[in-house]
Parts: C-alpha cells; sequence; structure tokens
C-alpha cells in the first residue's frame, strides 16, 4: 500500500515543519523528491537527513519567473514531475480595516498563484503520462473564516475551488487533483505558545490535542498514492473534529 | 501527399484513436472525429513535439480541423 517507487515529487514550503514532514514520508514511501523553499540551509539539512533521491531548489514563490524556474529545474533534475505538493504558505494577518494592499497581494501570490502556475507548468507531462497527483495543501480556516486573516483564508478557499476545476479537467488523464486542509498542528511556530495558550486552543478541538506534522503528511501520502486514484476535487480535513464539514 | 500531412495524420489517429480513413482533410476534430477540448490541446502539444514548432494559444484555437493543422505546420515550419 502506497508505495511511491518510481514517481517524482516536488514539495514546496520543504523548510516547513508540515513540508518537511510531507518531504520525509513521501521518500520514505519510495519517491524521488525535490525539495524547495526560501531557506538553502534547511534545505541542505533536510537533503542530509534523507540521502539519495533528493533535489534541493531554492525558489520564490512571490515572484512569478521564479515559480516558473522551480517548475522546469524540478522537471529537469529528476526528468518529470508526477506529485506536485503546493505546501508553501505565508500569512500576513491583519484586520480588513488595516490591511494593506502588498500584505493582500503578496499572500494570493505565494498561496495562490503559484500554485496555479506550478500546475500549469507541471500538468503537460503528467497529461503524457497519463498519471498525476495535485496536493494542495490549504486550510480549515478556508472553510470557515477567521478573523484578522481575510486575504489568508481568501487564498486557502481559492485553492480549494481551483483544485475542483482541475480535478473536473484532468481527471480523465489520470490525474488528480486534491487538498488537504489542516487544523491547529503543532509546529516550531506554535512551540513558542505558553501551555496557557496551547489549553485555549486546544479546548475548541474535540481531540482535545494539537495535530502534528505526520497527521497531515499522511494525508498527503494518501492522496499521492496510486491507490487513491478514484478520489479527485475533494478536501480531506485533518483537524481532531475542529471542524466537521 | 505531403510529408507533414502525413505526419498530421498519424498523429490524429495515434492520440484520438480513430479509423485512418476519417481523417480526412476537412474533418473536424471534435465535430468528426470525436475530440473534446483537452484532447485539442493534446494534439496541439503533440504537433508542436512533432514538428519543433510553438503554436501560441491564439493560433491554437483556429486549428479546428486537420487541414488547419497542416496550413499552420506547412507555413510556420
Amino acid at each position: 500500500m502506497f508505495n511511491l517507487e518510481g514517481k517524482k515529487a516536488l514539495v514546496t514550503g520543504a523548510t516547513g515543519g508540515i513540508g518537511a514532514s510531507i518531504a520525509k514520508t513521501l521518500h520514505a514511501a519510495g519517491a524521488e523528491v525535490a525539495i524547495s523553499g526560501t531557506r538553502a540551509e534547511k534545505l541542505e539539512e533536510l537533503k542530509a537527513e534523507l540521502g539519495d533521491r533528493v533535489h534541493v531548489i531554492a525558489a520564490n514563490l512571490s515572484d512569478r519567473a521564479s515559480v516558473d524556474q522551480l517548475a522546469k529545474d524540478a522537471a529537469d533534475a529528476m526528468g518529470g514531475v508526477d506529485i506536485l505538493v503546493n505546501n508553501a504558505g505565508i500569512t500576513k494577518d491583519n484586520l480588513a480595516m488595516r490591511m494593506k494592499e502588498d500584505e493582500w497581494d503578496s499572500v494570493m501570490q505565494v498561496n495562490l498563484e503559484s500554485s496555479f502556475r506550478l500546475i500549469k507548468a507541471l500538468m503537460r507531462g503528467m497529461m503524457k503520462s497519463r498519471w498525476g497527483r495535485v496536493v494542495n495543501i490549504t486550510s480549515v480556516v478556508g472553510v470557515t473564516g477567521n478573523p484578522g486573516q481575510a486575504n489568508y483564508c481568501a487564498s486557502k478557499a481559492g485553492m480549494i475551488g481551483m483544485s475542483k476545476a482541475l480535478a473536473a479537467e484532468l481527471a480523465s488523464r489520470g490525474i488528480t487533483v486534491n487538498c488537504v486542509a489542516p487544523g491547529f498542528i503543532g509546529t516550531p511556530m506554535t512551540d513558542v505558545l505558553s501551555d496557557d495558550q496551547k489549553a485555549a486552543i486546544t479546548s475548541g478541538i474535540p481531540s482535545g490535542d494539537l495535530g502534528e506534522p505526520e497527521d497531515i503528511a499522511s494525508a498527503v501520502l494518501y492522496l499521492a498514492s496510486p491507490e487513491a486514484k478514484y478520489v479527485t476535487g475533494q478536501t480531506l480535513h485533518v483537524n481532531g473534529g475542529l471542524a466537521m464539514i | 501527399m505531403s510529408e507533414i500531412a502525413d505526419k498530421v495524420k498519424k498523429i490524429v489517429v495515434e492520440h484520438l484513436g480513430v479509423d485512418e480513413d476519417k481523417v480526412t482533410d476537412t474533418a473536424s476534430f471534435i465535430d468528426d472525429l470525436g475530440a473534446d477540448s483537452l484532447d485539442t490541446v493534446e494534439l496541439v502539444m503533440a504537433f508542436e513535439e512533432e514538428f519543433g514548432i510553438e503554436i501560441p494559444d491564439d493560433a491554437a484555437e483556429k486549428i479546428q480541423t486537420v487541414k488547419d493543422a497542416i496550413d499552420f505546420i506547412s507555413a510556420n515550419s
């Protein structure tokens, strides 16, 4: 089950807690993995940890030319891309009344537009091979909304709509496009919270705890696997019961 | 028949899985040969590769019949 030997995967945002876990999980399942991010040093560390079948490609997803180059470099390095995981994302939280234009633009650019550009650049190869998996990492707040995150929620909801449209376009070619929507996941970002703060967050989660990056990576592994061939256009919520949608 | 026309028809036969005798010059990919819109995109991709040319989107939209393809490729390769 879930064997990815011979498959080539590109994971964006691989320096983050969730992205690194996704890269490790796909790699452990046998995939050749291209890891991308803005911090080259962190990427090299991850590569050293994983060993062979790993390619490091630094990229700046807020720059269109850099996104296009990333798609090309990943395909060149591995001889194609079968699995694309659009995991990279940023937040620029602010109340709508105070939100600056560039806070809106940069979040939409990195979270939503770069995902589309990568898919567009890589779908040709997937169409030809009649096999492809696209997994977009969205968020529970893309469905529920969250104050102070109009830009982030819009970008994540946009990913879900985009994924459905692409799923319909590409299903006949053996390509599936799905989303994984994490809830609260413990990462270096949440490690700095106090116990009281964590308690306040987890009190609203039926499972009573934060998720782990591996919980998200496992969902990605399933959707990327040959076994998930009949699942497309879906959003898999991984949130401990925080929102049941 | 020209070499280009031969190659174009061969690609159409392979991609759409239709009988060779149905691939006439005037045959429309969508109306006569059962292609969907994604098939037409793939055909253009295949033409680009076979003939080493780039077919811009606005030109690709106008390629609706076998003859359209042959004419465009003949004029641009």
